[in-house]
């Protein structure tokens, strides 16, 4: 306790951003602008198959090879790119603007709403991530829209809990009172008053939640699920590498290398962010 | 003592019913027509869609169906997947053993390795390293690790089988895969509570007592951050569920994720519904359990 209380230059705040967050933010500001431009400037058609020059290895043509089509490897992980980020960045929307909603109106309401909506966040975060994805495409069909509200869906229960308990604190805080005694009207009171002041935590609960829907997305479109061949998608292509592990690993170990580096590039900064949001110290 | 615990019991009930509903509901709300769902490619006269809507009692009311539903599912009768035509308890009930066996083997390696790493690695650097390690490891997509396990162990080196569920030697790249995210999660809690622990004042008192660094470590800091790794069971739960769906595909091994993918590639909604709500319910079962241990341990909270 003592050492704790003594350690010099805890109380300054610090602004210094470690080594790692720069790098992890530039790597995904990369991959972004990559999924923006990507397509139209620097890489080729994803879907130009070339018979000639099939499986071979990376080389300057082919910077990630090519795949069992004659497919450049490298175009189809670029336009990919766009493909995949776009899911995720879509299902976090979903599950953001939900989850905001539901949470908000869960914790303004009497008791009986709020247990109602409470138990059914609950409920649904009673099913396995991957589980409450699979069973929403079994009703709705495979496809990317499905593959998006699934993930979006799945996602919800981490927004709406926090945004509840945010909306918990904010309502009983002395502005709002005040704003009630000076005979604010509901909706104003709610979206000056309470809305802005629950909505802290979120922006860093999304970033990890980007990471987790970028991740789900790879899984089940990896089991096919996703969007169809031959439209180039991560997990996609990744699965329809695998057959050809044995002669070509860069057809499937490339893509799957950029997803990796897209979700590490995350998990770092959301971390950093969360940490920071916490006043926790970064070690 | 008897309250708190009825309490948490009611309330995993209640969280399951709901999840039964909410699987129900979904399943009324699936776009086409039940009959077709069944029927499949099968031959399709007006005789045979009668003799379906007579056999699975798609002419009674929904409120009614419901109710069968729940009372069927509290017995154990799960229904009949449209596409195998034999009950779904049978469908599942047999592939229950290889997954079963794959998620322990897993979920042990996956323990013992983070226990490993959060106590082994201490000194600054290796300690470094083996968070980035546990970085990668919770980021990589599961089916990568997978892959790359597999081209290098069973096509390169030739060690293990490429694919099937024959003997140990099948089982272990799939353990190792579904094992090492559980890992790098669970070693990075351990790790913080280790940190947290050893800062109380009764890690100060142990060590003043004379006691090496490593008996305060493994005797006293790691009972308190074995507390919020408890927590992670269902979380663990959800990662080995989601993780046998992909893993099966990779290695190929029969299984509850096997029949899971068939299932909802077919849009066979009873078995999917199944395996939904079976996960739903150990899902519950665990957390309640969990929150019960924590009543034991921690008796501060049998007062609320």
């Amino acid at each position: 306790m003592t050492i704790a209380l003594t350690r010099p230059g805890t109380a300054r705040l610090n602004l210094r951003v470690p080594r790692p967050g720069v790098a992890a933010a530039t790597l995904f500001l990369a991959v972004a602008l990559t999924a923006a431009i990507g397509p139209s400037l620097f890489a080729g058609d994803p879907l130009a198959a070339d018979p000639l020059h099939v499986l071979e290895g990376p080389s300057g043509r082919h910077w990630f090879g090519t795949d069992q089509l004659g497919r450049d490897v490298f175009a189809r992980v670029v336009h990919g790119a766009r493909h995949s980020l776009s899911i995720g960045v879509a299902a976090t929307l979903i599950a953001v603007g939900s989850g905001i909603l539901i949470g908000l109106i869960a914790g303004l309401s009497h008791r009986i709403a709020d247990e109602a909506l409470s138990r059914s966040v609950d409920a649904l975060s009673a099913f396995p991530l991957v589980l409450l994805a699979l069973l929403f495409i079994a009703i709705a069909g495979p496809g990317t829209t499905s593959l998006i509200v699934a993930i979006g869906v799945a996602l919800i229960p981490h927004f709406a809990r926090v945004v509840r308990a945010q909306t918990f604190v904010v309502r009983r805080a002395a502005y709002v009172t005040h704003a009630v005694a000076f005979g604010a009207a509901r909706s104003r009171l709610v979206l000056r008053h309470v809305l802005p002041n629950v909505l802290g935590p979120v922006p860093v609960l999304a970033v990890i939640g980007l990471s987790e829907a970028i991740l789900l997305a790879a899984g089940l479109s990896f089991l096919g699920l996703g969007p169809q061949p031959p439209s180039p998608e991560w997990g996609a292509m990744i699965s329809e590498g695998r057959g050809y592990l044995h002669i070509a690993w860069w057809a499937s170990v490339l893509p799957g290398l950029v997803v990796t580096a897209t979700i590490i590039s995350l998990t770092v900064v959301g971390r950093f962010c969360q940490r920071r949001f916490e006043g926790r110290e970064i070690a | 003592m008897i309250r708190p615990i009825l309490r948490r019991v009611g309330a995993g009930v209640l969280v399951l019913w709901a999840a039964a509903t909410a699987a129900y509901l979904a399943l009324l709300a699936a776009p086409g027509d039940t009959v077709d769902a069944i029927i499949g490619d099968g031959a399709d006269t007006p005789l045979i869609r009668a003799q379906i809507i007579q056999e699975w009692h798609l002419d009674r009311p929904a409120v009614v169906q419901y109710a069968d539903f729940l009372w069927r599912a509290v017995h154990g009768d799960l229904g009949r997947s449209y596409l195998l035509q034999r009950p779904v308890a049978e469908v599942i009930g047999g592939q229950l053993a290889p997954t079963l066996k794959l998620a322990a083997t897993a979920a042990g390696f996956g323990i013992l390795l983070a226990l490993v790493l959060a106590l082994v690695a201490r000194r600054p650097w290796v300690r470094r390293l083996s968070s980035t390690t546990e970085l990668v490891l919770v980021s990589t997509p599961p089916f990568l690790i997978g892959i790359v396990l597999l081209s290098v162990f069973s096509f390169r080196l030739g060690w293990f089988p490429v694919s099937g569920d024959r003997g140990a030697a099948a089982l272990v790249l799939p353990a190792i895969t579904m094992g090492l995210p559980i890992a790098g999660t669970l070693a990075q809690v351990l790790r913080d509570g280790l940190d947290r622990a050893l800062e109380e004042p009764f890690a100060v008192t142990a060590r003043s007592r004379g006691l090496r660094e490593r008996s305060v470590l493994v005797r006293h800091a790691l009972k308190h951050a074995l507390l919020p790794a408890v927590t992670m069971l269902g979380w663990s739960f959800g990662v080995l569920i989601g993780g046998t769906v992909i893993i099966e595909q990779v290695f190929g091994r029969p299984g509850l994720g096997q029949v899971t993918v068939q299932a909802v590639s077919s849009s066979d909604l009873p078995v999917v519904l199944a395996v939904v709500i079976l996960a739903a319910a150990v899902f519950v079962v665990i957390n309640t359990v969990t929150d019960l241990a924590y009543l034991l341990i921690d008796p501060r909270l049998r007062r609320s």
